[in-house]
């Protein structure tokens, strides 16, 4: 005789709880390191300032990913904390998975043509 | 008029009256069967006035069981066109020995072996294990609804669209004939420029959708909804399947929806993703579908292991051995299904380290799996067991997967795979997990659920004869296909040489006629019990003395499922429940709020299903139309903010006060 009730009848009462919605500090700092990140590797590619295009491409991947973490953290205000937690539980299951997917399909995919294509250049062929 | 081409093609694509396959016999013979069976249903159902019910009640319903139901309906029905397609194949390669034809021409023959997949597959094993869910879950965790209550409606009904879209090609144009993965270049412009694919590929995004946002709906449900208490390790092991199982549609829906993408793009505007030249490359096709596709096969095992867990647990009486090792291998086989893809195509020529490591991780994953089986074993063991009929389904199906899982670590290892690959052995290794995994626990489910949601016990004995029917018919339909498939017979053939093949093929015969004499005890089944739904009547709502929330409600439960939510202290919630006395509580019931019914999803999934015609047979003017109301009405419906009512506390206290006066008279007559 114990199982006791909640006398509250709405059960999904958690909404605000734990989200972050962000300040306008934070979005105008994301907002220029974007800005810096998009203005960078424009420049690396209008000047050649490397000197070597596959080092630009590599810079402009590089640029690229911290662009993405930037936009996680400043505007989609992802912590460890939000969610309690289970926003970054399923960033780290979603990164997970398209790593898997993705190297595993371009080993799969490069061990193929190595083996049943050689000498073709599949772009070539009419 | 109707003598310009250039006319009727702008009005109806290639859409012509040679579409309809009159000269196929058999197609117009079950079009006429189905034609009349379906205006005796609606005459039936206009002669007892029962559209404007339907359409309140069960079509524009929001509520979670409704909904749950209405998958089960889709299931079952849907059953029926696939098994046809079944024993049709089995006929045929029963029949076409020494010369014969048999009696399906190989156009007809090969829509039916693509169908049969499809249909299986997408519209009998989804709606059924996503209807159990759906129905089970939010009772499971003390929630009144999903989620999303709309988007649930919605996806329903986008799952249908795509059943509507299979079925239309039966009778107006073709289905694929490729196979029910529809691997290119077979299912490219060149080698399929006729309508099959397309039929296969908007039926599939179609019903695709519906099943991405009940993923969605479901997985949040599970996350945000559980009872007060409820940690994670307090919830029931079916709803960690479910969450686990939607996890993986999440996740590896997109996938399919992508690749049909590119193909419909290849087919449509003549990219070159998938074809043999222009760097295209068929094999990423099968690579990525895949990727998709294995995760596919846990999201329908997960559940039914779920539904055997809680059978176990309850019908032997106690806890279920090893709660967190099950957990445990749940959410491990949720991950490791993400990295065995490739042994769906060790042939395919990726050498020896890359089958060897997809080799490998195959046979990891039969550990977790192994494991669960084990938990069940020994929750069995010194438990009282009532042999019912949803403890027979369980003991039916470790016997039987058990089987099926050792065949297939056997597929895992490359050499082996290099002789079994595409052979009957392989087509009778799936049928082995499927049937006997997932078909026999969604069988327990739905005799262990159905008091639950309809108030009245299944009937046994016509229960019991589907179950024999049903457990035999398997043994003699695809044990026969494992010697067929070592002798080397491959999959998908319609007629054949070796006379002494054929004594084999006549047993796999006979045992899907038994299957279809299970399925038509089935039916009975249900017939029998709602005409005697009087003495098979349950007032208690825990006809099985359960262990999980669901029992704690009436049954049916009302709306609102619990008049307060309760408070979880304990991982078998009503079993602690029951042990430590528990009260009802008669008084001091309040409004509650609730979800308001919308037809909005009908409507949202109809035109879907007119967009795909229309773009299946190119009538590009209807497309453009159907496109724009889609999405306009979507706009629209989203400025209608009349979603919600609250139920008055009168209300509720008339529904419990007649859960007390039954249970108070259940109780004086035990």
């Amino acid at each position: 005789m114990s199982a006791g009730h909640q006398t509250d009848t709405s059960n999904h009462s958690h909404a605000h709880h734990g989200v972050n919605h962000g300040s306008l500090a934070g979005y105008l700092t994301g907002f220029g390191l974007s800005v810096v990140l998009t203005a960078v590797p424009f420049w690396l590619v209008m000047t050649n300032a490397l000197g070597n295009q596959m080092a630009s491409a590599i810079a402009i991947m590089a640029f690229a990913v911290v662009q993405i973490i930037v936009h996680m953290v400043f505007f989609l205000h992802m912590n460890t904390r939000s969610e309690s937690g289970w926003t970054m539980m399923a960033l780290i299951f979603t990164l997970i998975l398209v790593m898997i997917a993705l190297t595993g399909s371009l080993w799969v995919m490069y061990h193929l043509n190595v083996n049943m294509m050689p000498g073709h250049d599949m772009s070539q062929i009419p | 008029m109707f003598d310009n081409p250039a006319l009727l093609k702008a009005i109806f694509g290639r859409l012509t009256l040679e579409s309809l396959p009159l000269h196929e016999p058999i197609v117009v013979a079950t079009f006429i069967v189905v034609a009349l069976g379906g205006i005796a249903l609606v005459g039936a159902l206009t002669y007892f006035k029962l559209w404007g019910y339907l359409w309140r009640e069960w079509f524009t319903s929001v509520d979670h069981k409704r909904i749950g139901v209405m998958y089960m309906v889709l299931g079952i029905v849907m059953l029926l066109r696939g098994f046809s397609d079944a024993i049709m194949m089995r006929l045929q390669q029963a029949m076409a020995f020494g010369g014969s034809e048999g009696y399906l021409n190989s156009h007809h023959y090969d829509q039916i072996f693509t169908a049969h997949g499809v249909i299986m597959i997408f519209f009998v094993a989804m709606p059924l294990v996503t209807g159990l869910m759906n129905f089970v879950v939010p009772l499971q965790i003390g929630a009144r609804d999903v989620s999303f209550p709309f988007l649930n409606n919605f996806s329903f009904w986008m799952t249908v669209g795509g059943a509507v879209i299979v079925m239309m090609s039966l009778f107006v144009g073709e289905f694929a004939r490729t196979g029910w993965l529809a691997y290119p270049p077979l299912s490219g412009i060149g080698y399929s420029p006729d309508v099959g694919v397309d039929y296969y590929i908007w039926a599939l995004q179609v019903a695709g959708v519906g099943t991405l946002l009940s993923g969605v709906n479901l997985v949040c449900t599970i996350v945000k909804m559980r009872a007060p208490g409820m940690t994670m390790m307090r919830m029931p092991i079916f709803t960690w399947t479910a969450l686990c199982t939607n996890v993986l549609i999440v996740a590896a829906f997109p996938v399919l929806t992508a690749v049909l993408a590119l193909l419909a793009l290849d087919r449509y505007v003549g990219t070159n993703f998938f074809t043999n030249d222009f760097g295209g490359n068929p094999m990423m096709y099968v690579n990525l579908i895949w990727i998709w596709g294995h995760p596919e096969v846990y999201i329908l095992i997960l559940p039914a292991f779920g539904i055997f867990s809680e059978v176990t647990s309850a019908f032997c009486g106690k806890r279920l051995f090893g709660y967190t090792s099950m957990v445990y291998a749940t959410i491990v086989i949720t991950i490791l299904s993400y990295l065995v893809w490739l042994h769906h195509f060790f042939t395919m020529g990726s050498g020896a380290s890359v089958n060897s490591f997809f080799g490998i991780t195959t046979m990891i994953i039969s550990i977790p799996t192994g494991a669960k089986i084990f938990n069940w074993l020994f929750t069995m063991y010194r438990g009282r067991i009532r042999f019912e009929l949803p403890m027979m389904w369980t003991v039916a199906f470790m016997l039987t997967f058990t089987v099926g899982g050792m065949t297939g670590v056997l597929l895992a290892v490359p050499p082996a795979d290099f002789v079994l690959h595409n052979s009957l052995f392989l087509v009778a290794h799936f049928h082995n997990v499927i049937i006997g995994g997932v078909l026999f626990g969604l069988f327990a489910g739905i005799s262990y659920w159905f008091p639950k949601a309809f108030g009245f016990r299944l009937d046994p004995f016509w229960g019991k004869m589907s179950f024999w029917f049903w457990v035999v018919g398997f043994w003699f339909a695809f044990m026969p296909l494992y010697i067929l498939g070592l002798m080397g017979v491959t999959r998908r053939l319609r007629t054949f040489e070796d006379p002494s093949l054929q004594i084999w093929f006549i047993i796999a015969a006979f045992g899907a006629f038994l299957i279809l004499l299970g399925i038509l005890s089935f039916l009975i089944q249900i017939f029998v019990s709602v005409r005697r739904r009087e003495q098979l009547r349950d007032d208690t709502g825990d006809p099985w003395d359960g262990r999980t929330l669901e029992w704690a409600t009436s049954s049916p439960p009302p709306a609102y499922n619990f008049a307060f939510t309760p408070v979880i202290h304990d991982l078998d919630t009503w079993a602690d429940m029951k042990n430590r006395g528990y009260q009802r509580p008669l008084t001091g019931f309040h409004d509650i709020h609730m979800p308001r019914n919308t037809g909005a999803g009908v409507i949202l999934a109809g035109l879907s299903v007119v967009l795909a015609v229309a773009l299946i047979w190119y009538i590009w003017w209807l497309a453009i139309v159907s496109f724009v109301a889609l999405i306009g009405y979507a706009i629209a419906h989203t400025f209608n903010y009349d979603r919600d009512f609250h139920i008055p506390s009168s209300d509720v206290t008339r529904v419990e006060d007649e859960r007390t006066r039954l249970l108070a008279a259940t109780s004086q007559a035990g």
